[in-house]
């Protein structure tokens, strides 16, 4: 039996069905999550996609934070369910602190949709474990708030533990503190990125197909953990 | 944009009613509520006064189209029906200067089995398959945007979306073209940031890929830039919906948003007298839009089409309540009994003209069978938008509306929606045109040395109509959805419509208007040209065309002479090309004073690729490809960009269009494609050779070596914009066969030069030699170093292109295996490796 990943659709995501998409291509069976049902059906591994949940109003993530499904999703969590927040959903992993510190407005004020170099910095981590440390990547980045700010003593932290899973590479696309791409909880099995892995999966649609990891690297990691 | 957060800790789920949704709206104080003592103005009492003096030359209405507003009531109009027809009738919504000379869209249009819906529904729809249509159109939205940049541009997007999801369509794309004064220009400061902000800020918040257009500079837009926007979606061709509220018992509902006081500038004349003058005067008149509500109620129809809940259905834009319940009405010949009080308000102290006049954005008219509105609620509340029962659809052939009790608007529909005014506008060619067209460019004095020659293509590269665009482009979100498969630069937008077949669409919008100011006729003519072409470079065939159609006042008789030449040419055009006008836009009184803008008819072509797989970029991308130039290349320079920039002129003759030859073009780049014989392909249009010799360098930085035919000017090679060309790439494996199919097709072709992995540069015969990296430097500074420098702002570091040129040496080495790989990645794109630039854009590189 596949492995199930369930993808949350909050009313203003975009990308549900792209994390879907990513997920089917890796392999496993994508399941629709909806945002005021608390129910996970069962699934293996849980995203958050992007988009503008709520409209973002108030702040972004701020209103998604307090739905049905998110309850779930950070009692899941908790236990050690892989859960990868993408963009709008990285932003709502940091409101439910289940992640520590904020996005916040882009340096230079604009909308930023490039494709972008990273560098993956951990391997530890549950979404990717199937690359390789120090391995460069290329995937769109795409928002308007992405820029990671915390606290010195937080990055300190998150450097000091392996926790930064990603860094900006070739150019800092938002001014994110210390390039900050992506980051993990303590688990290693919560993931916030900001640029769009699932929209490199495909040659024909994507700039690479270097995204696919982090979808294949958690399939790897429920494998070995079942 | 601040809130009060409907949520806390205890609560299971944000609650997401009305009231969260509307959670961002400005407070509404109850308390003030300036009614008229006497009641509203109704229909009786209009019938007992029809000698009272109304406004209704300050609401733009003519003394004989009162009088036949009185005719066809046989009393005065109320005020609510003369706000009604004042707005139904004016030249936005009754096309009443424009008529007569659209009509040959009809008229001329080819055969086309393909065509669902055309001319007169929301939008065009193609078929593309058994099964699925495409529905595409492309709508202006210029002066909001002028008076606020932002919201006038976003809600132009959304409007268009609208139109869109109204034939049943998942809007799945947009793009949009742009035309601005003087870049340098203070004012332009201003102006272009909002409105690329507002463009990107409504259509990424709504999930819609920005997937091409054109951003144009000129001093004659200075004060009326334009915002066209296009947007397409897809459909299966049973769910195709349409307007007519059919069936007397049906009932009328409206879907989304609330209805404020935007937008209805135009009918604040008629303010009641107890509100004072002066606040409404500093009223906003730009309607404000929320995406996420659009979000929501396209989500919302989809659901409801699906579940075939609805009978009918209208977008509210221009004209609000106004448009929506005439057109409606009149389109199944019905009549409707409305009570207005039920529609939720933001501010409940607005009176009848107002709230059937507010262009309040993301609303839906729907019309339901009486067993169904349940249903619709439910879905309506499932997403969190508001639905409202107003009335039903009745027998009587008159759209009745009360209001408190009290019938306020008692007319027939079709008089509102059909039977406005039409107008044969006098008309004359502009007195100037005939020395303008004898100051031709081919005269003007040319580079004649290679250093020259080198300096002019700087020059061009770096001037503000042909330099990078990505200061602009990527605010925008080109990857949502996933199906993006070619975005700007590129020539077409090309997306992938069935994920198992491959099945997708190409879509470009273009326009000239310095070509349509020296030759109205023939300048609409090379606007399709142009698209039709960009459109047939990616592989795909073109099928259909929509229009937006910007022009000066039709009062003045010399741009009506221009608007009914250029409409008479994108006809005739369309005719010969055999593919047919489904739908657009007119924008009149494009002007500053007196001064008209270029007429500017900007013209969106769609065309359907039966496997993406197969569609072909415009970047160079394995060296040793050979560059094959198509097509004839005149001594034809005026209008062109060179003259523009080089000499500030323009006059003569725009360029020859020969749609027999674009039609040929577009056929043999259409085998080729299918064949695996392009690399590359790339249009020739503004700034001709040298231009596409630039863009498609850079795409991958893959430098090119021209050799250039002994009999040949280079500087007309280089720079002359005849059309009907295109440069391709073919790889060399394939060259033979791609010359033999040109052979056979009688296609006029010469080889040009090859791509040269090694050279680094873009070398021209004996003539001249530019470094990858200075080209670089001249075409991506010129707008971030106009509207905010990139560098200061976390961008890639200056030497990040010496890096890139670093790794682009060590896979030169590599070259002649990556050719062959070409080859083997047409068949099978997955197989390719992609190998890209930190600061390109998207491609797919196979």
């Amino acid at each position: 039996m596949s492995m199930r990943i369930g993808v949350v659709t909050f009313p203003g995501s975009l990308d549900d069905r792209d994390a879907q998409r990513a997920v089917r291509i890796a392999g496993a069976e994508p399941v629709a999550l909806w945002h005021a049902d608390s129910d996970l059906r069962g699934v293996d591994g849980v995203i958050l996609p992007g988009g503008f949940s709520y409209g973002d109003y108030l702040r972004c993530g701020a209103i998604a934070r307090f739905s049905a499904v998110m309850d779930s999703v950070v009692k899941a969590a908790g236990d050690g369910m892989p859960v990868l927040g993408i963009c709008n959903g990285f932003q709502i992993l940091c409101e439910a602190h289940l992640l520590p510190g904020a996005l916040t407005r882009n340096e230079h004020l604009h909308f930023r949709n490039r494709d972008q170099w990273l560098r993956i910095e951990s391997t530890g981590s549950a979404w990717t474990a199937g690359y390789e440390a120090g391995q460069e990547i290329l995937i769109p980045v795409k928002n308007g708030e992405g820029r990671y700010v915390a606290d010195g003593r937080t990055l300190d932290e998150l450097e000091g533990s392996g926790r930064i899973v990603a860094r900006y590479v070739r150019g800092n696309p938002n001014g994110s503190q210390r390039d900050i791409a992506a980051i993990s909880n303590e688990a290693g099995n919560v993931v916030g990125i900001m640029p769009h892995p699932e929209h490199a999966v495909e040659a024909l649609t994507g700039p690479s197909v270097d995204g696919l990891g982090f979808f294949t690297s958690v399939l790897a990691h429920l494998g070995a953990h079942a | 944009m601040t809130a009060t957060p409907q949520t806390n800790e205890t609560s299971v789920a944000p609650d997401l009613d009305a009231t969260a949704v509307e959670a961002g709206r400005p407070a509404v104080d109850d308390d003030i509520v300036p009614y008229y003592e006497e009641g509203p103005d109704t229909v009786a009492r209009a019938a007992e006064s029809s000698d009272a003096d109304q406004p209704y030359a300050e609401l733009g209405l003519r003394d004989d189209e009162y009088a036949k507003i009185k005719q066809i009531l046989e009393r005065r109009p109320t005020q609510a029906e003369l706000a009604m027809y004042s707005i139904m009738w004016s030249e936005h919504c009754s096309y009443k200067s424009s008529k007569v000379h659209l009509r040959q869209f009809g008229e001329k249009a080819p055969e086309s089995d393909r065509m669902l819906a055309g001319i007169g529904e929301n939008a065009g729809v193609v078929r593309i398959s058994d099964t699925l249509a495409v529905t595409f159109k492309a709508e202006s939205h210029n002066h909001p945007s002028f008076v606020e940049p932002y919201q006038g541009a976003a809600t132009g997007v959304g409007g268009i979306v609208r139109d869109i999801l109204a034939m049943g369509a998942r809007p799945i794309a947009v793009m949009d073209s742009l035309r601005f004064g003087a870049a340098d220009h203070a004012d332009t400061k201003r102006v272009l940031p909002g409105i690329v902000a507002g463009v990107g800020g409504y259509g990424n918040c709504l999930g819609l890929p920005n997937v091409g257009g054109e951003v144009v500079f000129d001093p004659c837009y200075q004060g009326n830039p334009l915002v066209n926007a296009l947007s397409v979606g897809v459909l299966p061709v049973d769910r195709l919906q349409n307007k007519a509220a059919a069936g007397t018992g049906n009932v009328v509902i409206l879907l989304g948003a609330k209805t404020g006081r935007d937008g209805i500038g135009g009918v604040s004349v008629l303010a009641s007298a107890t509100f004072d003058a002066e606040s409404e005067t500093r009223r906003p008149s730009v309607q404000v839009g929320d995406p996420f509500m659009e979000k929501l109620l396209i989500e919302a129809c989809l659901e409801v089409y699906d579940a075939g809940l609805i009978v009918g259905i209208q977008d509210l834009g221009g004209a609000g309540l106004t448009c929506a319940l005439s057109e409606t009405a009149a389109a199944a010949g019905t009549g409707m009994e409305i009570d207005l009080g039920l529609v939720p308000l933001r501010e409940p102290s607005m009176e009848p003209h107002e709230i059937l006049a507010s262009e309040s954005q993301e609303r839906m008219l729907l019309i339901v069978e009486p067993t169904k509105v349940d249903g619709v609620l439910a879905v309506a509340e499932k997403w969190g938008v508001l639905a409202t029962a107003l009335g039903t659809v009745t027998d009587t052939g008159r759209l009745v509306i009360n209001w408190r009790g009290e019938t306020v608007v008692d007319v027939p529909p079709e008089s509102l929606a059909d039977d406005g005014p039409v107008y044969h506008r006098p008309m004359r060619e502009p007195a100037d045109l005939i020395l303008l067209n004898a100051d031709r460019a081919e005269t003007l004095p040319r580079p004649k040395t290679g250093d020259q020659l080198r300096e002019t293509v700087l020059r061009l590269v770096a001037s503000p109509n042909l330099c990078d665009k990505t200061w602009v482009t990527e605010q925008y979100d080109r990857y949502v959805l996933g199906n993006t498969v070619l975005a700007q630069p590129e020539n077409s937008g090309v997306i992938r419509i069935d994920e198992s077949s491959g099945l997708g669409i190409a879509l470009s919008l273009d326009g000239n208007g310095r070509f349509a100011r020296l030759d109205p006729y023939n300048g609409a003519k090379l606007a399709l040209a142009e698209a039709y072409r960009n459109v047939a470079v990616t592989g795909a065939t073109p099928v259909a065309v929509t229009d937006c159609l910007n022009f000066g006042s039709p009062e003045d008789p010399t741009v009506m002479w221009q608007f009914a030449e250029a409409v008479r040419g994108l006809a005739d055009g369309c005719q010969e090309l055999g593919i047919p006008v489904t739908g657009g836009n007119v924008s009149f009184y494009n002007q500053t004073g007196a001064a008209p803008i270029n007429p500017t008819p900007v013209v969106g072509v769609l065309g359907v690729l039966e496997d993406v797989t197969y569609r072909v970029p415009m970047g160079f991308s394995a060296d040793g490809d050979v560059l094959i130039l198509l097509g004839q290349t005149r001594p034809e320079l005026s209008g062109s960009e060179w003259a523009w920039v080089e000499h500030g002129h323009l006059g003569g003759r725009p360029p020859l269009v020969d749609l027999a030859a674009e039609k040929l073009l577009a056929s043999v780049l259409a085998t080729a494609a299918e064949r695996g014989h392009l690399g590359a392909a790339h249009d020739l249009s503004d700034g001709g050779l040298a231009q596409v010799l630039v863009e498609s360098c850079l795409r991958h930085n893959l430098g090119a070596t021209i050799s250039l035919p002994a009999d040949v000017d280079p500087f007309v090679l280089l720079f002359s914009e005849s059309a009907g060309r295109a440069l391709v790439a073919v790889p060399r494996g394939h060259e033979e066969a791609f010359l033999a199919l040109c052979t056979e097709m009688n296609l006029a072709h010469a080889r040009v030069g090859v791509v040269d992995g090694r050279s680094g540069a873009l070398e021209v015969g004996d003539q001249f030699r530019i470094p990858l990296a200075e080209l670089r430097q001249a075409y991506s500074a010129t707008l971030p170093d106009l509207f905010g420098d990139a560098q200061a702002d976390g961008d890639a570091p200056a030497d990040a292109v010496e890096v890139e040129l670093a790794i682009r040496a060590d896979q030169a080495a590599q070259a002649e295996v990556a050719a062959e790989a070409v080859v083997a990645a047409d068949a099978d794109p997955e197989g390719a490796d992609p190998e890209d630039d930190a600061d390109d854009a998207a491609d797919p590189k196979s």
